[in-house]
């Protein structure tokens, strides 16, 4: 796999799958934290022994394949354009602090994007495992496999006590984020979902928004995810997410229905002025993109607007972030050429709906 | 005397520091003092600019029982692996390596409790190979016991044949370790 390939799509190639739920959670995620036992954290390692660490998933695993997983990439991070690393983040495949600060840094990315390992952030190994929809046993189950085939060449940190070893005390034991990422358009419009935050986090669990900045969640995209990770088993972290993602997934249909049993009339007008918008607009900041994307894929999911896929949403959100408009630009630009490029470039899209 | 830090600022304070039982002279100005990590202030236990602010804000207790808190990390806990201090890993919030566990282990159970909602002990995954290993050295442990429970009620037989046993496994472990590598 080259680089190349990675920067071209917006969306990832898993993510055209089409997931269960998959109108309300777009992806489910298991991130797997693991070290190697004889060498010191990033933090603190010297920089030979970092880049011994690097070396070694070049010559093992470059161009190897695990599964369904195919032809793994290897890409230093040295080696990427700041738009590169800029698209690499967008697309979830790498996190902005190894894009930014990690030192003898690399990512090794499967062809068809499910699965990516950060060499060298905060931890060693940083697994990724991604699945279309709400499939997080599924995701579990793999990410498992993978960790497992990783573990057959290295001798992890591990303690029959504590766990996983990891840098920082709130990844210790099983080193793992189980996320999923939900679109909550009923529950964000209605402000309900302000309610039901602290609720879940009183329940060990974490809820932020993907895109914007703080509390702000763009195109309301939320993420949750467990924060406790020593004393529970992985199958039982799971079980506890699963359930008030499930719940999260009730209140927001209800809501949908809600909305249109009430107010049906003042929905479609949004739905379709926010239609309007992004096919006639030349100028359009992120903020209102985002805002109207979701406002249109509301539409699709309710069967308002037709002919339209649904992965409208996740890929141009993705598309017209910063990064993604710089690559496709191939140069650099300031915000209002990106807010002109940005509108074209989703009249683009949306005509090849047509 | 101007602080080895910074060059710059004087040194006002003076303290011996142990590392890997090797004593250094420190001569640091309070500013590089606090920044470095070589010394906190009973009344913050814990940095403002703490990555896990509050975590460790409840450990008031301190290494070293001197009165003059110039002294007070002269015995501090250090890991010999990385070097990392526990004072530095209070600052940070982040562990150097795998063995600054095993170090700081007497100090590690309300941090987990605290960040954990009260738990300590790992309940998921073991990983494969090094799995089997802990598995085994449990069985060599029962075997052990249950030897010295039969030598001690005189069946020397039972005990010779559980004395094999003993040693198929450990000589299992050692290849298996061997294979590790
Ligand atoms: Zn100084
Ligand atoms: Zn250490």
């Amino acid at each position: 796999m080259t680089l190349q390939h990675f920067m071209n799509e917006a969306i990832s190639p898993w993510m055209r799958e089409e997931g269960p739920d998959g109108d309300i959670v777009l992806s489910s995620r298991i991130r797997l934290a693991r070290n190697f036992s004889e060498v010191s954290y990033p933090i603190l390692a010297d920089l030979d022994k970092l880049e011994g660490i690097r070396d070694f998933f070049k010559e093992q695993y470059d161009h190897q394949s695990f599964e369904d997983y195919e032809d793994f990439a290897f890409i230093p991070i040295s080696d990427l354009t700041a738009v590169e690393k800029r698209v690499l983040v967008e697309k979830h495949l790498i996190s902005p602090h190894l894009a930014k600060h990690a030192q003898a840094a690399a990512t090794l990315i499967s062809k068809n994007e499910q699965v990516s390992v950060m060499i060298n952030e905060e931890d060693h190994i940083r697994i990724q495992l991604y699945f279309p929809g709400f499939q997080l046993n599924k995701a579990l189950k793999k990410a498992f496999e993978f960790d497992d085939w990783l573990e057959e060449k290295i001798n992890y940190a591990f303690d029959g006590t504590r766990g996983y070893l990891t840098s920082c005390p709130t990844n210790v034991g099983t080193g793992m984020r189980a996320s999923v990422m939900m679109h909550l358009p009923a529950l964000s419009m209605t402000k309900q979902i302000n309610r039901m935050i602290p609720a879940i986090n009183q329940l060990g669990l974490v809820v932020r928004g993907i895109y914007g900045e703080g509390s702000e969640a763009m195109g309301s995209i939320f993420q949750i995810s467990n924060q406790i990770t020593l004393g529970k088993s992985e199958e039982d972290i799971i079980d506890d997410l699963e359930s008030v993602v499930r719940q999260l997934i009730g209140h927001e249909r209800k809501a949908r229905n809600h909305l249109m049993e009430q107010s049906g009339t003042k929905l479609e007008d949004r739905i379709y002025r926010s239609y309007g918008v992004l096919e006639y607009s030349r100028i359009i900041e992120s903020k209102e993109a985002a805002s109207c994307l979701s406002n249109v894929r509301l539409g699709i999911d309710l069967g308002l607007i037709k002919n339209v896929s649904r992965n409208i949403l996740n890929e141009l959100m993705v598309l017209t972030q910063p990064g993604f408009l710089q690559q496709y630009a191939k140069k650099t630009l300031t915000a209002n050429e990106r807010d002109v490029l940005r509108a074209s470039l989703i009249r683009e899209r949306l005509q090849l709906e047509k | 005397m101007k602080c080895q830090e910074c060059q710059q600022r004087p040194a006002t304070l003076h303290f011996t520091r142990v590392i890997n039982g090797n004593k250094t002279e420190v001569h640091v100005c309070e500013v590089c003092a606090k920044e470095k990590g070589y010394m906190t202030y009973p009344e913050d236990g814990y940095s403002l600019h703490n990555l896990l602010s509050g975590l460790f804000s409840f450990d008031s207790t301190k290494v070293g029982s001197h009165q003059d808190h110039t002294f007070q990390q002269v015995h501090e806990l250090q890991c010999p692996k990385c070097e990392m201090t526990f004072s530095e890993f209070k600052r940070i919030g982040k562990f150097g390596c795998a063995a600054c566990y095993e170090t700081f282990a007497q100090r590690l159970d309300p941090i987990f409790r605290r960040v954990h909602s009260g738990n300590t002990k790992h309940f998921g995954k073991i990983p494969k190979r090094k799995g089997g290993d802990l598995h085994k050295k449990k069985q060599l442990e029962d075997y052990k016991t249950e030897l010295q429970d039969l030598i001690e009620s005189e069946a020397f037989e039972e005990a010779a044949q559980v004395r094999d046993k003993i040693r198929a496994l450990e000589n299992h472990q050692g290849d298996s370790e061997a294979g590790d590598n």
